[in-house]
């Protein structure tokens, strides 16, 4: 079944096929036949962002909460180079994207034309992989490629730049039978025989806990179905890397909440004392590992990776495992039930006894106020009130979104979008868009910093455009707060250019858009306040004024092991100086 | 709490580094070269020799030589990281599989009279170089050997009035029966 169509059209046209409903993008001179195309129909929606950051920050959005791959579409020149920093966020953080881009007519190619870049020479290093459309008979192909490529395997963003003059070209359309590509085969069946050893070295953990990361999350909700089923037979304790949160219930009790940086006292003290680690599709980040000479000294270790190069990268690992995970779990499980494995009760309820005494530490407690609304107070109370609800969160980079980490229960998978690789501040309120737009009847949150909020602001348009009713909460110190806080630890509290300076009256801001804006600053009227916001049908930007000083803990210090992490009663408990903590070297890692 | 003496990400283990020869099946396609060298410059490994070309013109396939020196975790760590990218179909360690093959070819240019004239030629006989191109006060020779082999030649050739050299880097392949794979037999 052919058919003849531009280039253009079929790009519309192998969208359609590829189930997409909904494109972000932003028009310009190198794209205008395909704009014109979309102009021609009505299957695939396509959503005008006002930055081209914008776009592949929503698209990122839009996948992780729908488990769907993202589509962008931006023009050449200014716009693919905008949309750099959203594919090496997608990249980082492993996410299903197509980026298309317009570039000028091939014979224009390499004349510094106007609007010219090498695109697919900038985004190599931040792609999965990218391709330079030359030929009309090569398009079809290509676009369905790319959308195999781009979810197969590790996911990741995936560029199709197309010349103008490709995109007038008349050619002959056929859906390919199969869109693989025709040599790239990722491992997804792991292989039985370390299978069978890692279900062996489980079965005789003495203090074994899982390591589980976004992995779980990009193998589909049935693979966070699997690990709670493992974790539920083995009886063995569970942490989850930033990325993977909403993989196992957080509410759960062999839960111990996030690990690294700023991790639990018990998830890290698990990690550091256990005899087996069980790492699924978690990648040995350094946020997590911290000290890599003196992490988790004392484990026998399996690492499940789709990603083979992910395997012994930082952290050398007994029981390699290359395969997706939920092929490997639904394996592990069976194995599990088959040989009929017994975890070694009397050992794990010894270990069982040490992490409830870790536990007991109440790592996140903190000190409350009734006249500031402490930040940690703001997400509880945030939390508590949308708990009962289907609720997305997005966060931009900062204490702010470590708090959401530690103070948000995520009971579901895909329900929590934040930049961990990348870091990338103004990730939030366009992943939030995403987000709205993949589950219009939901309630998305977008936990915000006053400072990252002003990286993306602009997208604030595109919600009222779209009549997408995000929130905005942001935890407004008046500091890039975690700026300040390694600030306080590494420079002598020397507050370099953190402080900031003439924000914008956030409220009158959500008005001007045409939004609603919300202010609180006292911690007894918070809850009314937020109900206000939740029950508001349309855009909304809360201004939660919140403590000024308050510091993100617990925390494990640039080069420093996860059992000398500080707690937020450090200082009053030992009276060291915090500038002293961090030692020469480790002033010299991020 | 513990004395700490070193951090991430200094390397603590003092691991020997080798030289490894890999041989790369790749799709030949625009930007296919670009990819590999990005990765060995933007992950911080070393190329000390690249070869590449054409090998299967039908089905576009190319091999690419590259020697290359690491400890042994990061040489798995490059081999894995090629995997990765799309284009490549296979990534074989030739200094694991055992003691490969290996030569590249150099072209020299020597000038001179006399005494050094004479030494060249003899050298380049001794050498076993062919002479391509000879002139009254010039010669253009041709050495295929090892890498050692062609770096002696050259360390020679300089006393004797090297002007110019020109180098393939390595083409190498295993010892024996088995073949590599992609071209059928
Ligand atoms: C694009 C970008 N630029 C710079 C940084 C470095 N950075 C990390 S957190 C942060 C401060 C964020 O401040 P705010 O949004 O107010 O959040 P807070 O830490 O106060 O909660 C900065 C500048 C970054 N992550 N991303
Ligand atoms: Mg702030």
């Amino acid at each position: 079944m052919s058919e003849t169509m531009t280039g253009a059209e079929m790009v519309i046209r192998a969208l359609h096929d590829q189930g997409v409903e909904h494109i972000f993008g932003y028009p310009g001179g190198a794209v205008l036949p395909i704009y014109d195309a979309i102009f021609h129909q009505d299957k695939v929606q396509h959503i005008l962002v006002r930055h081209e950051q914008g776009a592949v920050h929503a698209a990122e959005g839009y996948a992780r909460s729908s488990g769907k791959p993202g589509v962008v579409l931006v023009t050449s020149g200014p716009g693919a180079t905008n949309a750099i920093t959203g594919l090496a966020d997608a990249m980082m953080d492993s996410i299903p994207l197509v980026c298309i881009t317009g570039q000028v007519p091939t014979h224009l190619i390499g004349s510094d034309a106007f609007q010219e870049c090498d695109t697919v020479g900038i985004t190599r290093h931040c792609t999965k992989h990218n391709y330079l459309v030359k030929s009309i008979e090569d398009l079809p192909r290509v676009l369905h490629e790319a959308f195999y490529v781009a979810q197969n395997g590790r996911p990741g963003p995936v560029v199709v730049d197309l010349p103008k003059d490709i995109q007038f070209k008349t050619g002959t359309y056929v859906r390919p039978l199969s869109n693989q590509h025709k040599t790239y085969r990722p491992t997804v069946k792991g292989d039985m025989d370390h299978i069978r050893a890692a279900i062996e070295l489980m079965a005789n953990a003495k203090r074994p806990v899982f390591y589980t990361g976004g992995g779980v999350i990009n193998s589909g909700v049935h693979a966070s179905t699997l690990l709670r089923e493992l974790v539920h037979l083995t009886g063995f304790p569970i942490t989850s890397t930033l990325m993977g949160l909403g993989a196992y219930p957080a509410s759960d009790k062999q839960f111990l909440g996030m690990l690294g940086m700023h991790g639990t006292y018990e998830a890290n003290l698990a990690m550091h004392e256990c005899d087996v680690m069980i790492n699924i599709g978690a990648r040995f980040d350094d946020r997590i590992t911290g000290r890599l000479d003196a992490f988790s000294p004392f484990s026998k270790r399996i690492h499940v990776d789709i990603d083979p190069s992910s395997i012994n990268k930082t952290v050398k690992v007994d029981i390699p495992i290359v395969g997706d995970c939920a092929h490997v779990l639904e394996d592990m499980v069976r194995l599990w039930r088959q040989s009929a494995q017994q975890s070694d009760k009397v050992a794990l309820q010894d270990w069982w006894g040490k992490i409830e005494g870790w536990r007991s530490r109440n790592c996140l407690g903190y000190r409350n106020s009734a006249e500031t609304i402490k930040p940690q107070y703001a997400l509880q109370r945030l939390y508590e009130l949308t708990k009962d609800r289907e609720t997305y969160i997005s966060t931009e980079v900062g204490q702010h979104q470590m708090w959401a980490a530690q103070y948000f229960k995520f009971e579901e998978p895909n329900r929590w979008m934040t930049s961990g690789g990348h870091g990338t501040m103004g990730y939030g309120l366009p992943a939030a868009v995403g987000a709205q737009l993949a589950h219009p009847n939901a309630l998305v949150i977008d936990i915000a910093g006053e400072a990252s909020i002003q990286m993306m602001l602009q997208e604030m348009s595109t919600a009222l455009q779209y009549n997408l009713p995000i929130k905005v909460f942001i935890l407004n110190n008046e500091y890039m707060g975690m700026v300040r806080q390694w600030q306080e630890l590494l420079h002598g509290g020397r507050y370099s250019q953190s402080y900031s300076e003439s924000l914008p009256d956030f409220v009158k801001l959500a008005e001007a858009y045409g939004g609603v804006g919300i202010r609180c600053d006292k911690p007894g009227e918070l809850d009314a306040k937020i109900l206000e916001m939740i029950n508001v049908n349309r855009p909304v930007i809360f201004d939660c004024l919140v403590d000024k000083q308050e510091n993100c803990f617990p925390m494990i210090p640039s080069g420093k092991a996860h059992n000398e992490m500080l707690l937020n009663d450090y200082l009053g408990e030992t009276g060291a100086d915090i500038s002293s903590v961090i030692d020469e070297k480790g002033k010299m890692l991020v | 709490m513990l004395q700490m003496k070193t951090h991430y990400p200094d390397a603590t283990r003092v691991e020997p580094s080798h030289r490894h020869t890999l041989a790369i099946i790749v799709d030949n396609e625009p930007g296919v070269l670009a990819r590999i060298a990005g990765l060995f410059s933007g992950r911080g490994y070393n190329i000390e020799s690249l070869t590449v070309t054409e090998t299967e013109h039908e089905a576009h396939i190319s091999r690419i030589t590259i020697v290359t020196t690491g400890t042994d975790s990061i040489i798995q760590q490059i081999k894995s990281q090629l995997e990765r990218l799309v284009p490549v179909h296979r990534v074989v360690d030739l200094t694991l599989t055992g003691e490969a093959v290996e030569r590249e070819l150099c072209l020299v240019k020597v000038v001179g009279k006399g005494d050094h004239r004479v030494e060249a030629m003899r050298l380049a006989s001794a050498f076993g170089a062919r002479t391509l191109d000879a002139t009254l006060t010039s010669f253009v020779y041709e050495l295929t050997g090892t890498t050692d082999e062609v770096e002696r030649f050259i360390k020679l050739m300089t006393a004797v009035g090297l002007v110019e050299v020109s180098r393939t880097g390595v083409a190498a392949m295993a010892r024996g029966a088995e073949g590599m794979g992609g071209l059928s037999p």
